[in-house]
């Protein structure tokens, strides 16, 4: 029962959060004409303002940069409501508890998958260093904000407006997430821009696309040659039906009735061979379960409710 | 493959430990200089600080610079996700970051602290247990208890269970100046010393905001920016001039020092004490009680060499000889108030007299050793297992005190515990989270604990990327540490209580439990693990 409770919620986020925005803030439109300029002005490069590879990041002007804006062209009364919206995503004892909790789960995956691929040591504090990385339904940034701690150069990307307002609002807090680009966009959408990313994450994402398949080729689309691209999903399994759609929608409340169409979940074999049909092999797949008893997240390899996977791009 | 992927690995982990070293570097001037300079410019600019905005910005601000501080601070630097933070310790007493000078033959202070393997471990994994070992320590393999009424005692031997120290008496100052060492040679950590710290506001709102209710936040948000909030934790000794330099809306702590220096920070790690201010500060609420009992202190020299810590329970408090090295040892001695202010002033013969007493005759005769329960519990042996080596040791007196070698020192014993280790962007460590009795000597065991699983949460955050002040975060060390400490508190309490009454029945049920100690071997060896710092 407890298992999917993290998982649901994040792919009901999309949903969830803008009725929450929507119905509480109609006041907010002068906040956001100016929150877009923090937040890229849709100018298709992520490498117009800052050049991805580049090793050096020097942490001042990192740190110096949005503190100019933030105290420059934007309002402090407006940025404060967009970080009050932002504490609601951000609430780690919020509808999003959860959520935080399973955070670290995914995150050291997505730490260990990386580190092992890019070669990277992964007894320091920021091995993503030099890894341009693309968080498409990134939310309100709850991944991206951990991987630029990793020391990656993070650009998150979500349909929804106002969830790209808020994750920007957080991200500018603190210095060492000013520097994640939010742009409120679709994968398909970069593709047409060639962009390319070392690695490309989709969580939480693929159960609600129309077609699964054309956004898996978007993703490999999005990826470098031998880079990483990682999906997390959830399992079409009697559990899975089970926990996300009786328990979760039906039983608890978590999320409202029909959040989730479970026909559309997807097995990991289907995954695999989605995977494999976009030019990716898949390299590493992992569970993600609750236990009841300890309160705890962790990886497993009952991989039967939630799931998560990674794959590397092979030759074009 | 693999020689490959180490081969690709080192360069990059060359280049970063380069860019960590010239980051340091870059630093240096600050910290000669930072007494002075950062204090005049942010008192010059007021709020626009953003030149300075990298100079007062750390990642964790320790403030309290003793044992458990110190140990914090070490611990930060030895592990290699977290010593690439930015790590100030503040502390207000010049001494603290004194060397230790002291000869070998010369008194050792009074303040001493026997110290378990467990912490033991901790020393030796941030590198400052080589300096106590090149300095003065003194092991102790051996320890016995026994109660004034002469009906039961307790010895245990290292070797029950298998080891060759039960622990060590180590001066506070030592411990001390090596951790403070240890720090130095990484060249880690700020200590920014002597300095006091006059306020810390804690970021407001979302502590409370367990609700995740929009709206309230928003009204929050609305009454902090008229200032109508009270968010700025200790109105008494914050004055108004001040609060203007003190950012509302930062969502990180903010520490002002009395110099006027203003220090931003993800992590404050309360490290001041048992009367600590910070936890005050964050109005974190504590729960206990007065002992009405004094411990005096004082290093005195014994008739010989020994390596055992004896401790006889009187009516009015233990009393503890603890060897320090060759034949001088330590006495902690709690008692009432009124004793402790009478044995301050009589003359150190009198003391002496004193001392020898308390240690054998008052209340009641020595024990001695009972053979028939011997006999018994080797009876026993098929179904409680083994027997501990120390089962038919017999009672061995205490050697007699000779001389007193240094002035005598006294203070209050109580009970306090914090009912929580964090809040948002705080976590207490050591004695502002708990004090306990002296008795078992396990007080600052338990802060050396708590600091070593606050930098294993820290790490852990780091791993996965967290803000490492997040409250979510701390809370894996607060829940973590008040498991392990609360059921350790309960026991020191219950043997300060059951000693410290002449009711039969308990004293009765005490020399039972004596001899249950002494003579069930899987009891004893349980005993000692607990007593050495591992787990139940």
């Amino acid at each position: 029962m407890w298992r999917t409770r993290g998982c649901l919620l994040q792919s009901s986020t999309l949903f969830r959060q803008s009725l929450r925005v929507l119905s509480s803030n109609s006041t907010s439109a002068v906040g956001v004409s100016n929150i877009n300029q923090v937040v890229s002005d849709g100018t298709p490069s992520f490498t117009a303002n800052e050049s991805p590879t580049s090793a050096e990041e020097p942490s001042q002007s990192r740190f110096q940069k949005p503190k100019e804006k933030y105290k420059g062209s934007i309002d402090n009364a407006e940025t404060a409501k967009f970080a009050a919206i932002a504490e609601t995503w951000w609430d780690h004892y919020g509808p999003y508890k959860p959520l935080h909790a399973m955070n670290p789960v995914r995150l050291s995956f997505i730490r260990s998958a990386l580190c092992h691929h890019f070669r990277k040591d992964g007894d320091t504090a920021k091995p993503l260093d030099g890894l341009k990385v693309v968080d498409v339904g990134c939310g309100g940034g709850l991944v991206c904000e951990p991987l630029a701690r990793m020391g990656a150069q993070v650009l998150g990307v979500d349909a929804v407006e106002k969830n790209i307002k808020v994750a920007s609002a957080h991200a500018i807090q603190d210095p060492s997430t000013s520097s994640i680009q939010y742009r409120c966009t679709t994968a398909e959408q970069l593709v047409l821009e060639k962009q390319e990313f070392d690695a490309v994450l989709a969580l939480e994402v693929i159960e609600h696309v129309a077609d699964p398949m054309e956004f898996c080729k978007s993703l490999a689309a999005l990826a470098k040659k031998d880079g990483m691209v990682i999906i997390s999903t959830l399992n079409r399994s009697i559990s899975s039906y089970g926990l996300a759609i009786v328990g979760a929608e039906y039983i608890l409340g978590w999320l409202p009735k029909g959040t989730h169409d479970w026909s559309k979940f997807m097995t990991p074999e289907e995954l695999a061979l989605l995977m494999n049909r976009a030019s990716l092999s898949m390299e590493e797949m992992a569970g993600i379960v609750f236990s009841p008893l300890t309160q705890r997240w962790s990886l497993s390899d009952d991989t039967s409710v939630d799931y998560i996977a990674s794959s590397v791009k092979k030759q074009k | 493959m693999r020689n490959a992927s180490i081969r690709f690995v080192l360069p990059i982990s060359k280049w970063q430990k380069c860019r960590f070293l010239s980051q340091a570097a870059d630093r240096l001037p600050h910290v000669s200089s930072s007494q002075e300079q950062a204090g005049d410019n942010s008192r010059k600019t007021g709020e626009n600080t953003e030149n300075l905005a990298g100079d007062n910005t750390y990642d964790v601000v320790v403030v309290g610079g003793g044992m458990v501080g110190a140990a914090v601070g070490c611990g930060l630097a030895s592990t290699p996700l977290t010593k690439s933070l930015r790590v100030a310790i503040i502390d207000g007493n010049p001494a603290t970051i004194q060397k230790y000078s002291k000869k070998q033959d010369s008194v050792p202070d009074a303040r001493v602290s026997a110290i378990t393997p467990a912490t033991v471990r901790f020393l030796k994994d941030v590198g400052a247990w080589e300096t106590v070992l090149e300095n003065r320590h003194a092991p102790f393999d051996s320890m016995q208890v026994w109660d004034y009424s002469g009906r039961g005692f307790t010895r245990y031997r290292a070797a029950d269970v298998g080891e060759s120290v039960l622990g060590y008496v180590v001066e506070n100052n030592l411990l001390i100046s090596a951790l403070n060492s240890a720090l130095e040679r990484t060249g880690f950590a700020e200590t920014i010393c002597p300095a006091k710290v006059k306020t810390v506001q804690f970021p407001s709102g979302s502590t409370s905001s367990s609700t995740g209710n929009l709206f309230e936040i928003l009204t929050e948000r609305a009454r902090s920016d008229t200032g109508a909030s009270t968010s700025f934790q200790d109105q008494k000794i914050t004055e108004p001039a001040n609060l203007d330099k003190f950012d509302r809306n930062d969502n990180w702590a903010q520490v002002m020092l009395e110099d006027g220096r203003l220090l931003r920070t993800r992590l404050v790690v309360g490290a001041d004490g048992g009367r600590s201010r910070v936890r005050d500060m964050a109005r974190l609420e504590t729960r206990g009680w007065d002992y009405n009992q004094h411990a005096l202190i004082c290093t005195v020299q014994v008739g010989y060499h020994h390596s055992t810590a004896w401790q006889r329970f009187l009516p009015t408090g233990p009393l503890a000889l603890l060897p320090v090295g060759g034949d001088l040892s330590n006495i902690v001695w709690s008692t009432t108030p009124e004793k402790a202010k009478e044995l301050k002033e009589v003359s150190k013969e009198e003391f002496v007299i004193a001392v020898n007493q308390a240690l054998t005759e008052d209340y009641g005769p020595l024990p001695s050793s009972q053979t028939n329960v011997v006999a018994l519990s080797k009876l026993l042996t098929p179904l409680m297992g083994e027997l501990a080596p120390s089962v038919s040791d017999p009672f061995i007196a205490p050697p007699p005190v000779t001389a007193c070698l240094s002035e005598r020192l006294s203070f209050p014993l109580s009970l306090t515990h914090a009912t929580r280790y964090v809040s948002n962007r705080l976590a207490l460590v050591g004695d502002a989270a708990h004090t306990v009795h002296p008795l078992a000597g396990q007080g600052v065991n338990l802060g050396f604990g708590d600091a070593a699983a606050l930098v294993k949460t820290v790490r852990e955050g780091i791993r996965t990327g967290e803000d490492i002040g997040e409250l979510a975060l701390l809370e894996k060390y607060g829940k973590e540490r008040l498991w392990t400490n609360l059921p350790m508190m309960a026991v020191l309490d219950g043997f300060q209580r059951v000693f410290g009454t002449d009711f039969p029945p308990v004293s009765l049920a005490r020399a039972a439990g004596f001899n249950a100690a002494q003579y069930l071997g899987p009891l004893k060896r349980k005993i000692i693990s607990f007593a050495m710092g591992g787990q139940v």
